[in-house]
């Protein structure tokens, strides 16, 4: 390691590798903590911060490797194991009990209680309020936490692991749902811990954000540590390149082929939140055949709601749809599929897959009916049907009967696209069709998407990678809180002018609706 | 389905993949063990005879356990089943004595084939309810067919005032005599009861292989989101599936009644107890998903064996309870650790790939 030692190793990991059913998140990962200091983790979407920190936290255990606390060698069965051990973490997703009282869950696991084994409330909230006020958020200890925006919830998260007096403090993204003031507020109390020796380690996408408060950084790639430097060393540059690899990501060219008439529009969807106002706001768009549509969007900007409404799954959505310029007046999502519409969903473990059926099984769900005749599945043409996709999208799979869940992520991909062109569609919706899967398989999913643009299919993908929606798009609309923000022809959009439009309507922004009708 | 598991996946022929094979087996080396054994030790009991009354009694039970493999592997359960056996019985056995008043002074017989539909039908409509109860209202599956469990066993009772129905022999000029058939007529040797399981099994197993909607039913219960946005009809399917266990418990409420010519409003209670156990035994996964109607019907098989082998050797009553329940915990057990073994072996596979 080149990384000076002015600040000791607190925390070792040694060779840690972890497997899941179908993908390896990490492998072969060597990793140093050290004291005093913040160590920041940053990598893409998927490659495996987070199962590194819950190993680290005692939530998941490594396949193989070690891990050296103090310079012994110890293995946390439990995260109350590593919390023993002075392990705390802030999890990205937030792990608190809505019913119960703020303080209730600062102090949840390890409850004040008097020598009658009575809870001690009034404690709890007194030493709980101590901690917030820190926190400058206006919390009081006896709220309900459904009762706190996101923003405060993710605090008291942040208090309870700071509550925990931990020696090693881990972060996932503390900052997703935090506002400005807040993260000032943050940042003085990382300052803070770390003047009294404490090991943060700091995982964040934003790299103004790490660049600022780290001390050493270290970057995963596809579950493999590419890089570890200490900060003062290293350039935005540097952490990209460590992030993206030289065998960056390959993207299929376009073929130069005219896209054809209009095949798909949608007007004036709406789609009310639960919490009130609009989770999809007044969004149309038109899309033509053979066009490839990109929808780029940070976390949360209706992207996926979006899709939801033209695939039938709300009931109260409203707005009107059309394929080929014919209204589709359908409601449900069966009836919606037999119009031509597929949708493949981002979340491919609960809404892609039956994980505990066979890949065949898999791929035939959604299109049953083109193998039936009157009540009777003809095998051999089902067989056929699969076989043949398996080959078209190479799938890799030693025998079809095999149950899906075997197979590793970008192959399972693979799969629920094959699912959805098995339904004949005219209009493909894509939501993160690159999420979680690895280098090659990427680079096979966009070649498909290439593929059958070329073959008159309109394809509208949802994305929150920019890199992704500039290479692979004939057009590109961006969405912000619910509405359409932008929406670019490919040779006019840059990714300055796309970010900005991604970031509209945060803040009371004009009714600049920017449609492509 | 049938296909019941003799395909070992593991293609090095190590220990492992041997010990997972005779595990997936399990149902049937139960059997086989339960046969040999009792063939030894209780005198008679490969006779004939002995083996055409426990074929009846395990039809029974086999029946409903077949319809509660597909609520089960939608992910779902019905607990009332017992009571739509009891309750059906009761419609069978008001109809073959008093016919419907029509309140005009005119009273209908029907003749024994339509009072059978009529009384399958009934069985069907209280499927249909538990159906509607868990689709359209949302009512957890437990809850709702608890709640038919009670009203379902309540009528049957108000239908007699808590009295059985006896003597069914019907009366010859109104056309209702031949009642019996069902419980006592043979075909070919065989009790009808066990035709019509067969019948019954085979449509199910089909069914559940060879159509979409089979398809659907493991579909729902691996993972209903995913199912939905397939476009797969979630609830069209659950409402299927409830009926089809309620047109089970039906048939088997007509065979009881026929069999004994009478029916007491009692029939049932705990049936479904011994269905889910079948179930279970043969193989379906209480989370949904999985299951096979040949497995089921081994399972069956097993626990009615269980109980008049040891009847047939004299063990208390009491005991068979508690052997019972042993052999119903064995068999998850065995299904769990199956499972770990299963999946250890392939995330090793994996790792030593990746």
């Amino acid at each position: 390691m080149s990384v000076a030692a002015n600040h000791d190793v607190i925390l070792k990991l040694e060779d840690i590798s972890k497997v899941y059913a179908g993908t390896i998140a990490v492998k072969h990962a060597n990793f140093e903590v050290r004291k005093g200091a913040v160590n920041v983790l940053v990598g893409e979407n998927g490659a495996g911060k987070s199962t590194l920190m819950k190993i680290i936290a005692g939530v998941e255990q490594p396949t193989a490797g070690r891990i050296l606390l103090d310079g012994n060698e110890v293995s946390f069965s439990s995260s109350g194991d590593a919390v023993s051990r002075g392990i705390g973490m802030v999890f990205q997703e937030l792990n608190l009990f809505g019913n119960l009282s703020v303080a209730e869950n600062i102090f949840a696991t390890r409850e004040l209680a008097n020598r009658f084994r009575k809870i001690d409330h009034k404690e709890q909230e007194k030493r709980a309020a101590e901690f917030l006020v820190q926190l400058e958020a206006g919390i009081r200890p006896d709220m309900l936490v459904e009762d706190l925006r996101i923003g405060q919830q993710q605090l008291v998260e942040i208090a309870k692991a700071v509550s925990l007096d931990a020696r090693i403090l881990i972060m996932d993204e503390p900052t997703s749902a935090l506002s400005a003031a807040e993260v000032e507020i943050l940042f003085k109390v990382i300052a803070d811990l770390k003047a009294r020796g404490v090991a943060i380690v700091y995982i964040s996408h934003r790299l103004e954000e790490l660049i600022r408060i780290g001390d050493y950084i270290t970057v995963l790639r596809d579950g493999r540590i590419t890089g570890q430097e200490e900060m003062k060393n290293v350039d935005t540059q540097w952490i990209v390149r460590q992030m993206i690899g030289s065998d960056a990501k390959d993207f299929a060219k376009a073929d130069g082929h005219q896209p054809g008439a209009e095949v798909f529009r949608a007007e004036d969807i709406c789609l009310p939140r639960v919490t009130g106002g609009l989770a999809v706001d007044h969004v149309s768009l038109s899309l033509r055949a053979g066009e490839i549509l990109g929808i780029y969007g940070l976390m949360g900007a209706g992207r996926s709601e979006l899709f939801d409404c033209i695939m039938g799954r709300h009931g109260h959505a409203s707005g009107r749809i059309f394929i080929d310029g014919k209204p589709v007046k359908e409601r449900d999502t069966t009836r919606r599929i037999r119009r031509g519409l597929a949708l493949i969903p981002e979340d491919r473990q609960r809404e892609g897959l039956v994980s505990i059926l066979s890949v065949a099984s898999n791929l035939t769900l959604a299109s049953l009916s083109r193998f039936v005749s009157l009540f009777h599945i003809r095998g051999g043409v089902e067989r056929q049907a699969v076989t043949q996709m398996v080959r078209e999208l190479s799938i890799k799979v030693a025998d079809p009967a095999q149950e899906v869940s075997s197979l590793s992520g970008g192959n399972q991909q693979k799969v629920v696209i094959g699912k959805a062109l098995l339904t004949g569609p005219k209009v493909l919706l894509m939501d993160e069709p690159s999420r979680g899967i690895d280098v090659g398989a990427k680079a096979d999913v966009f070649r498909t998407m290439r593929k059958l643009s070329r073959d008159g299919l309109g394809i509208l993908f949802a994305t929150s990678d920019l890199d992704e929606v500039m290479a692979l798009s004939d057009r590109i609309a961006v969405m912000s809180n619910g509405r359409l923000t932008g929406m670019f022809d490919r040779a006019e959009a840059t990714e300055a002018a796309i970010v900005a439009a991604s970031a509209l309507g945060h803040g009371p922004a004009p009714h600049t609706e920017t449609n492509a009708a | 389905m049938t296909d019941i598991p003799a395909k070992a996946t593991a293609p090095s022929a190590s220990s492992g993949s041997l010990l997972l094979t005779l595990m997936k087996l399990r149902t049937f080396i139960a059997l086989i063990v339960v046969l040999v054994f009792f063939s030894i030790a209780a005198p008679n009991f490969l006779s004939a005879a002995n083996m055409i009354l426990m074929a009846k009694h395990v039809a029974l039970n086999a029946f409903l356990a077949m319809g509660m493999t597909f609520v089960i592997i939608t992910g779902g359960i019905d607990l009332s089943v017992g009571s739509i056996v009891g309750l059906c019985g009761m419609v069978a056995g008001y109809l073959v004595l008093n016919g419907i008043d029509l309140q005009i002074g005119y009273t209908v017989y029907f003749n024994v084939v339509e009072i059978a539909l009529i009384t399958l039908a009934v069985g069907i409509a209280i499927g249909a309810v538990n159906g509607l109860l868990i689709t359209r209202l949302n009512v957890a599956p437990f809850i709702a067919t608890l709640g038919t469990l009670y009203v379902a066993r309540g009528l049957a009772l108000l239908s007699s005032d808590g009295r059985t129905f006896p003597n069914l022999v019907g009366k010859a000029d109104l056309g209702t005599t031949g009642f019996g058939y069902l419980g006592a007529g043979k075909l070919l040797g065989l009790p009808v009861s066990i035709w019509i399981l067969v019948v019954v099994a085979l449509g199910a197993a089909y069914l559940a292989r060879f159509t979409p909607l089979g398809r659907h039913i493991f579909a729902v219960g691996g993972n209903e989101r995913a199912s939905r946005i397939s476009g797969v009809r979630v609830n069209m399917v659950k409402m299927f599936v409830y009926m089809f266990s309620g047109f089970c418990a039906a048939i088997v409420g007509l065979i009881i009644s026929s069999e004994l010519m009478a029916s007491h409003p009692a029939t049932g209670e705990s049936f479904e107890l011994n269905a889910i156990a079948a179930a279970v035994l043969g193989g379906t996964s209480m989370s949904g998903g999985r299951g096979t109607i040949g497995g089921t019907i081994v399972g069956a098989f097993v626990i009615g064996i269980l109980s008049d082998g040891l009847v047939m050797m004299g063990v208390s009553s009491f005991w068979q309870m508690v052997i019972k329940g042993l052999v119903i915990i064995v068999a998850v057990v065995v299904d769990q650790a199956q499972r770990r073994l299963q999946s250890r072996v392939t995330l090793m596979q994996m790792a030593k790939v990746g």
